[in-house]
This record gives C-alpha cells, structure tokens and sequence, in this order.
C-alpha cells in the first residue's frame, strides 16, 4: 500500500469521524433539553440579553467572583 | 476614587471605532476612484504624468482591498471586540492593569502596522501574492498584533465572571484562530537576501524583498486556501459574532434558536476550511480537488443559512422594529445579503458556471453583495450600537440613519446588478465562436459594450460612500453632543421611543 493510498483511507475515516461526530453533537443538543450538568442551552441568549456588569451571570464562574456594588476587585 | 461602581472600560473599543470609520472612508475613496478609472481610463493620470505612477489602477487595487479588509473590517472586529467581549464575559477592562496595557499596545501597534501597509504598497513594495501583498518586516509585526489581540481574547476569558462562553466569543476566538493559521502559513517566504545566484553573488535586491517558499500549483494552493479563508474567518466568521450579539441586543429578542447556533458553527468550521478549490476550477490543481471544493461550496450553504436563518427568525412576531429602526433595518438587511452572496457563491463554485463567471465581473459583483451588504452593513451597525453606550449619548439623527440606510441600500443594488450583467455579458462575449471555432470577439469588443455598466457600479459606489460619510458624520456629532444618563441608555435602545 503506497502513501496515496494511505491517505486516501485516512482522509476517508477522518470525514467519517467527522461526520460521526457532528450528528452526535446535533443528537446531544437537541435530546436532552438540559444536558447532564443541568444546562439548558436556550437560556445561554441571555449572557447577552443580561450583561451589565451587576447583572447576575447565567451560571457564574464563583460565587465570590461577583462584582460587589461601590468596590473594585 | 476607590469606592466608583465598577463599569465596563469602553477605551480600546472607542480607538478602534475611529480608525473603523477613518479606513472605511480611506479604503471606500479609492474603491470608488477605482472603479470610475474602469469606466473613464483617463483618470489613471488623474494627477499628470508625473504621478500617474500612484494613481494608476494597479498601483491602487491592492490598496483599495488591503485598507478595506485589514483597515476597516479588522478595526470593526477589534471595535466589537474589545465592546461585547467584556459584556458578555461580565468583567471590566478597568479590573485589569495587564490586559489595558495589552489592549493599547494593540491599538497603537496595528496603527504603525496600517501605516507602513499604506505607505509600501503606495511605493510599490507587494509580494504580489492576492490579500497577502506585505513584505517581510510588515508580516512578522502582523504576527505581533496578531499575539497581542489574542492575550487579550483569553485574557479577558481568563477573569471572566460568566462561566459559559457566550456564542459570539466562539467566533471571535475562531476568528483569531483561523486568521493566525491562515496567514503564518501563506506568508512563508524567504528574504531575497538569503538567495544566492546560480553564479554565486549572495544579497540580491533589496533587503526588504522575498520569494515564496512555496512554487507553482504549491503556491497557487496555498493562496487560495488562504484567500477563500480569509474570507471565511474575516468577512464571515466575525461578523457572525457581531450579530449574535448586536441584534438581539438591539431588538431585545433571545436568539431564535442557541443550539442552532451552535450546529451552524460547527458546521462552518466543518466545511469552510475545503471549499477553497473552488478559486482555482480549470486550473492545474489536481481534478479531484478542485471537484471536493465545488462539493463543500454547495455545501457551505447549510452552515451559512443556519446562522442567517437564525437571525431572521429571531426576529419573529417583532417585524414592526424592522419598520419602526434603521438600525434594525441594517441588521436585517445584513443577514439577507449574507444569504445572498452565499448562495451565489455556490452557485459559481459548479464548474459550468465557473466556466462563464471566472476572471468576469460576476465575481467582483459576488464581492461587493457580501461586503458591502453584509459585511460594511453589520459592522455600521455596531458602531450605531455602540456609540450611545460607549459616549454615553443618543445617536445625533436618526431620520440621517434611516436616509443612508435607503442611499447606500440603492448604491449595493446598483453595484450588484450591474456587474452581474456585466460578468455574464463578458462571459458569453469571451466564448462565444463561429462554425469553425473562431472567436466572435476581440477583448475590446467586450470593453466596449461594458463601459455603460462600469459607469453605473461607478455611481452605485459613490452612493454607498456617501452613506458612509453621512455614517461618519453622524457618528462624529453623537460623540460631541450633550451627555446623559446613562441609566436612560441602557435598558432602552436608543432607537425605541
Ligand atoms: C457559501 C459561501 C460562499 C461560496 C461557496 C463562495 C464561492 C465563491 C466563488 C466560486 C468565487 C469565485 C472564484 C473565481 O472564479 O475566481 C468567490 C469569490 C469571492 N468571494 Fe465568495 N463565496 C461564498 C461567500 C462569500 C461571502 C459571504 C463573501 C464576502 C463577504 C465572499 C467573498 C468573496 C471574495 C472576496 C471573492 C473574490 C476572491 C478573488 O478572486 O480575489 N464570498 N466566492
Ligand atoms: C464604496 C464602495 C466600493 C467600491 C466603489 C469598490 C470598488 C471596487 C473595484 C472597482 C474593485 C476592482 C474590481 C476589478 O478589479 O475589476 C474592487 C475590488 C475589491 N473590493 Fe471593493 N469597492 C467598494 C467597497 C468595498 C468594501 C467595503 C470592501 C470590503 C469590506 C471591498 C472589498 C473588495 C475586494 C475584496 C476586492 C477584490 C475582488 C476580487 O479580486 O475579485 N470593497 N472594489
């Protein structure tokens, strides 16, 4: 087997995995309305819709970490 | 001083608005220069004799391309950037000394960067390679900017607040990504300096001078697959960011569909990276591959319409903002070219069709509806966006917003339309033969039957440069006129009411 040869089978299971993957991920979002941490993907919008800086974050990094009003961090 | 609410830090993104609209305007002025000396060839000596060395076409082009793409798009990206990046992460430029100082340090670098760009390529120093025309020295200080903006993306993802990365943040660091891949690789090149010829003098030409290391099909490959990708991660990627962001931000509607979104960028990021065979049909790129970029460009349709598609339907059972915002308008109108040129595209990528529209004006006409409507369109948009919440000021007009939404929207309609009769006119011209196989038409044939419609793209460019400057004008007046609360900006849109 020569090396076009070769990379034509790899070339192949790469698109394949690929494509796998891929359908995989549609299957995952769209199953499970909320994934296995609890996640509903839908209300992710609002990391936009609520961004000022003392909004509460759709899942905050800390608790700590939450800006305290009238001090700098 | 200490006990000041912590506020988001607006400063590197109102640096980068400025020089958005001022190589907007730089890069747009010459477009239009362009495209009146295809129309009108005398004024390739605009200036005389003496100076029709740089103020001819050619002298020109790349300028016009370079400052458009690297001047006024790249501004635009860094401008929202340095906006929504801090927004949707919830944590404040002013947290960091660091990722200020970093932040500047882009700005002021990438502002060297444009002006060496500009003044080479007006001497003509190019590498001649399409988008890709810096030299050496230009290159690698490119690569420095380019590190310093993503020290700030993942810095600034670094100290965020927000545990999940909101979906525009996945195109910008996308966008860093792809655009660091693409342009290290096609700008490898070796200095002239280092050659030595088959006699054996070494330091041939000027020190600033290089080859490519790549050769032939190699390097037509190479190019290519950094040409269409730049498209893809700089006229694409980003400005998919920007309306992630900006628009439902301004209607104040959740995207119609996050996972959807989600899917599409894979998606794009699937397919995108294969489809650029379809620059070189015809050419000597093997066969297989020019058929696989004809294959992804088809496609390439279902990734670009699930954002686009997104974007509309976000907009479901709220069609009276589209009527009552300009602002909207430019949006909603963005996301239609943004279909638009990208299901044209495809449909030039089938070898048939490539085979009338390569080398025509088809092609500049499937530019011009991708970035003057889609790309030129969003990122004015975010700028209107922005401007009332970074200067802390109502836009100063906006019936002025709503007349240069209509002028510049029937500049792109004159621009497209023109050049598709046009390409396709020049097309059928070039291959059309007697019985015998003789060409119907000499080349000035076909210049001359064009010269009609090279006049009205002319006209088309104008209109949309004036919307332009009625943009930059506008956006000059909000930041000098009376401050207010801030409170009033930030629930309400500033175009509501
Ligand atoms: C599905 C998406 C798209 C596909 C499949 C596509 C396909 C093509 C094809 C086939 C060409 C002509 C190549 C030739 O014969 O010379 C082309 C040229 C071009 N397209 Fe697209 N296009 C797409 C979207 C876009 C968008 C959205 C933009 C800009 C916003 C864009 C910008 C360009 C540019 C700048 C060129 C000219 C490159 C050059 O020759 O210098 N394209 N595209
Ligand atoms: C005022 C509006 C504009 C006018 C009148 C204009 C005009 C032109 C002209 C005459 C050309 C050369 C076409 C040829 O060689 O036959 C050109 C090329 C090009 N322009 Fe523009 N332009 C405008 C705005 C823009 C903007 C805003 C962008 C990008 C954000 C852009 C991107 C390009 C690109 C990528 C090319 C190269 C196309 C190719 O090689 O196929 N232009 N433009």
């Amino acid at each position: 087997m020569g090396i076009a040869e070769l990379q034509a089978y790899g070339y192949f299971v790469l698109t394949f995995f690929l494509v796998v993957a891929l359908y995989g991920y549609i299957y995952h979002l769209y199953t499970k309305k909320r994934d296995a941490s609890g996640v509903d993907y839908e209300s992710y919008s609002n990391m936009a819709l609520k961004d000022d800086i003392d909004d509460t974050p759709v899942s905050a990094l800390s608790d700590e970490k939450v800006p305290v009003e009238g001090k700098k961090k | 001083m200490e006990n000041r609410p912590l506020e988001y830090d607006y400063t590197i993104a109102k640096m980068f608005m400025l020089t958005t609209i001022a190589f907007g305007i730089v890069g747009m002025l010459i477009g239009v220069i362009l495209a009146f000396q295809l129309a009108f060839p005398g004024l390739n000596l605009m200036l005389g004799d003496g100076l029709a060395e740089y103020t001819n076409f050619s002298r020109l082009r790349p300028l016009h391309t370079d400052a458009v793409i690297f001047g006024f798009t790249l501004s635009g990206v860094f401008a929202t950037w340095y906006y929504v990046g801090q927004r949707v992460l919830k944590v404040s430029m002013a947290e960091s000394k660091l990722l200020m100082t970093l932040g500047k340090l882009h700005f002021w670098l990438y502002l060297a960067v444009v002006v060496a760009v500009i003044v080479s390529l007006f001497a003509g120093v190019t590498t001649s390679k399409e988008y890709a025309e810096f030299e050496w020295p230009i290159d690698i200080a490119v690569v420095v900017v380019w590190v310093l903006f993503g020290m700030g993306i993942f810095g600034l993802i670094g100290i965020r607040r927000e545990k999940s990365l909101y979906i525009s943040v996945w195109y910008y660091i996308a966008t860093f990504l792809g655009i660091a891949m693409l342009y290290l690789f096609n700008n490898m090149e070796i200095p002239t300096f280092f050659a030595t010829s088959p006699s054996g003098e070494s330091g041939i030409g000027a020190w600033y001078h290089s080859v490519s290391m790549y050769a032939g099909t190699n390097d037509a490959l190479v190019q290519w697959w950094y040409g269409h990708n730049a498209v893809a991660f700089g006229f694409t990627v980003p400005i998919v960011a920007m309306i992630y962001y900006f628009l439902p931000k301004e209607s104040g509607q959740a995207i119609y569909s996050y996972k959807l979104s989600l899917l599409s960028f894979w998606g794009l990021m699937f397919v995108y990276l294969w489809a650029g065979g379809h620059h070189l049909l015809y050419s000597t790129v093997p066969d297989w591959m020019q058929t696989m970029g004809s294959i992804f460009s088809v496609i390439l349709i279902l990734p670009s319409w699930g954002s686009a598609i997104n974007m509309l339907l976000t907009m479901k059972g709220e069609w009276q903002q589209v009527a009552a915002s300009p602002l909207i308008k430019f949006m909603v109108l963005g996301s239609t070219f943004y279909m638009f040129s990208t299901l044209e595209g495809p449909i030039q990528a089938i070898k048939s069709v490539n085979a009338i529209a390569h080398f025509t004006d088809w092609i500049v006409g499937h530019v011009h509806d991708g970035v003057l409507g889609w790309v030129g369109f969003m990122i004015m948009a975010a700028l209107y966006h922005m401007a009332p919440r970074v200067f802390k000021r109502e836009i100063y007009s906006k019936s002025l917003m709503a007349a240069q939404f209509w002028i510049q929207t029937l500049g792109v309609v004159l621009y497209f339309t023109s050049m598709w009769i046009a390409g396709i006119t020049q097309g059928m011209m070039w291959r059309a033969h007697d019985e015998f196989g003789n060409l119907a038409y000499s080349f000035i044939d076909t210049v001359t039957v064009l010269h009609p419609y090279y006049a009205i793209r002319g006209v088309g460019g104008l209109l949309y440069l004036v919307g332009f400057l009625m943009f930059a004008y506008n956006i000059y007046k909000t930041m000098s006129s009376r401050p207010v609360e801030e409170r009033e900006l930030q629930n309400a849109s500033p175009m509501g009411a």
